[in-house]
């Protein structure tokens, strides 16, 4: 490029003094803010988007199946897994059946950190096997790091299945 | 080769390419001496980050980024000979690299590089060597099995204890209210193109800083860095005393580079990828997730805090350890380098390595962790087959007292060794720890009969040095 032109130019522009170069670098930079911001609401929209499931009962046995006084393990589906979900839309949760009609479900989720906790019948307790985490059949710490009683899960009985309501990982906080 | 000649002279007519890459080439260093090769690891980590790259778009082109089918497509790879190596090679390689980084991040400490002019390069480090820690980080979750989708809720739970935005925080890591199908693909662009083109970034606007700085001299005790004079000084110093950067610098590089590659390439082949867990299905309650090496320490070190210090340590240790890193550099811009004259440097840096051995070692044998697959105790261990000493215990097993206290070396090492408790507690000690519990022990008021009692407190009781006396039994379990 020859800087001959370019100096010509710039004294040629110099009458019309710096506001017009003013109005130009601030349009050119304020178009480049604008098509920035088009861009990134909808991308940071959509990350922050989470999804919401909306919560389901969701049946995990007949009552007989549940002894009274027992703990055991219940698996179900999330109420509206993604297709590409896999074995990540199975849930857990530990279900007891404290008498004839009154059943409690606990989250498998350590309050702790999350880790699974395990139930050990012999011994009546959960363990946490992350930091040792231990909790009562209730649920409540009996000793560990625990900063809370294991969450529970809503429990109904409908006809002579055990139904329990699909919730959100009880993160605490 | 005349051809090849003259289609170079085209093509650089038209470019100029070596009207810049030559002079930057050829650019003067500091003649380094003795201390030439602590120059190496800056560029050992470039090599291994470029490595990782290559083995990372051969990963990608077999990984498919789905929760229900990546682990699948993990032992597929897996599966191959060759898939097998480049998942060792980018395993290995990303050990590799957090290692250099550190080992440089320490040097340039130690060597006080991070003085004037050098803090905005000290900063592009420091942001780099928190981006190789993400990659690691979003990488062991890659895996997706039983381990890395545990890693996700645990870090969501971690993420949880941020105050007043924690629940949100938290579940904006899962990407919603569970662990699911959206989970991993979000960990998949972090770690494949969101933390990757920040590093591009940064790793650009480091060596233009290099460059544009000059690679530091070695230090020399009683030889302070002036702001004000500093640069004249160092221009003085290139044109007395400077080499050029290539070959008489360069080929350290590729020396260190090299054999860098040919350690991770070999551990690969030899050694082979890190095994898969078990698949990442959340009903499978059987899973003891642990982190990889790299946060083993983080993990020793959130265990062994104080407990009401927990929600605190894991929000404000980080930022902590960012702000003094970025503060460095602004507080300590001038003065001495040399180490000899910074005694502490050497203590930091004494301190920082200790700790991570230390709380990783620690980390590494988990002593917290109770071991719930401890199997009940043999009869040689116990030294009866019947009677109530045999029957306590088959009760110190299923009770889960064995899961935290050893005896004879089975069983974990979270609470007190009892192989010789009978030594040194009464069977009326025992049974009020039994009841009452302790901090990290559950009460087993109302959990335990008085049968099992009274066999366990019996057990408990024969363990003792030398050979087993009469059985002492706890009148008040009668």
């Amino acid at each position: 490029m020859n800087p001959d032109l370019i100096e010509t130019g710039t004294a040629e522009a110099a009458p019309c003094d710096g506001s017009r170069r003013r109005f130009l670098s601030r349009l050119t930079m304020g178009l480049g803010a604008i098509a920035g911001a088009l861009v990134a609401v909808p991308c940071v929209g959509f990350l922050l988007g989470l999804r919401k499931v909306p919560s389901a009962w969701r049946t995990v046995g007949k009552i007989e199946e549940f002894q009274i006084g027992g703990t055991v393990k219940v698996s179900f589906r999330d109420p509206s897994p993604l297709p590409w979900a896999g074995v990540t839309a199975r849930t857990a949760a530990w279900l007891r059946r404290n008498s004839q009609t009154e059943f409690v479900a606990f989250a498998v989720d350590c309050t702790h950190l999350g880790c699974p906790v395990r139930w050990l019948a012999a011994a009546n307790l959960f363990m946490c096997p992350c930091h040792g985490g231990v909790y009562y059949a209730n649920g409540t710490v009996a000793a560990g790091p625990p900063p809370r009683p294991l969450p529970r899960y809503p429990v109904r009985i409908q006809g002579d299945q055990v139904q329990i309501l699909t919730s959100p990982v009880p993160i605490t906080t | 080769m005349q051809i090849l000649k003259s289609i170079w002279g085209w093509f650089d007519d038209l470019t100029g390419v070596s009207s810049w890459l030559i002079p930057l080439a050829k650019h003067p260093v500091p003649h380094a001496r003795r201390s030439a090769w602590f120059y190496v690891l800056g560029s050992a980590t470039l090599f291994v980050f470029i490595l990782q790259v290559v083995t990372g778009i051969a990963l990608a082109s077999g990984y498919v980024a789905s929760a229900g089918e990546a682990y699948h497509t993990l032992a597929f790879i897996s599966s191959t000979r060759f898939g097998s190596i480049v998942r060792g090679i980018h395993a290995f390689g990303a050990s590799a690299m957090v290692i250099l980084i550190g080992i440089h991040a320490i040097r340039v400490y130690l060597f006080g590089a991070y003085k004037y002019p050098r803090q905005i390069g000290w900063l592009t480090g420091v942001a780099l060597l928190f981006l190789t820690l993400g990659m690691a980080f979003t990488g062991q979750l890659l895996r997706w099995d039983q381990t890395g989708f545990w890693t996700v809720v645990i870090a969501a739970y971690q993420a949880g204890r941020t105050p007043l935005v924690g629940s949100w925080l938290g579940h904006f890591i899962l990407a919603g209210d569970t662990a699911g199908g959206a989970t991993l693909s979000r960990f998949f662009a972090l770690h494949v193109f969101f933390i990757p083109a920040f590093i591009f970034f940064f790793i650009g606007f480091h060596l233009y800083l290099v460059v544009q700085n000059g690679i530091s001299e070695p230090p020399k005790a009683g030889r302070p860095v002036e702001p004000k004079t500093y640069r004249k000084w160092y221009e003085d110093l290139l044109h007395r005393d400077g080499i050029p950067f290539w070959p008489d610098a360069a080929w350290r590089d590729m020396v260190f580079g090299f054999l860098v590659i040919a350690v991770i390439v070999g551990l690969a082949i030899t050694i082979g990828p890190p095994a898969l867990g078990k698949p990442p299905d959340p009903t499978i309650i059987q899973a003891s997730p642990r982190p990889d090496w790299y946060f083993l320490w983080y993990y020793a070190l959130l265990t062994l805090i104080p407990r009401w210090s927990e929600s605190y340590v894991i929000i404000l240790g980080p930022l902590l350890l960012i702000v003094v890193l970025i503060l460095l550099p602004f507080v300590a811009y001038k003065g001495e380098r040399s180490p000899f004259k910074r005694p502490w440097a050497f203590a930091v840096v004494a301190f920082i390595v200790f700790m991570i051995a230390y709380f990783g070692m620690l980390g590494h044998v988990a002593p917290w962790s109770p071991r719930m697959n401890a199997p009940p105790l043999p009869a040689s261990v116990v030294g009866v087959a019947s009677g109530p000493i045999a029957d306590g215990a088959i009760v110190f097993h299923d009770k889960g007292c064995e899961f935290c206290h050893a005896i004879s070396g089975y069983g974990g090492i979270r609470g007190p060794d009892l192989t010789y408790a009978g030594d040194r507690i009464t069977p009326e000690q025992m049974e009020t720890r039994i009841y009452s519990g302790a901090a990290n022990m559950p009460s087993y008021n109302g959990n335990i009969t008085r049968q099992q009692l009274s066999d366990l407190l019996a057990f408990l009781s024969s363990r003792r040095r030398g050979p087993a006396a009469a059985l002492p039994v706890s009148s008040s379990s009668q």
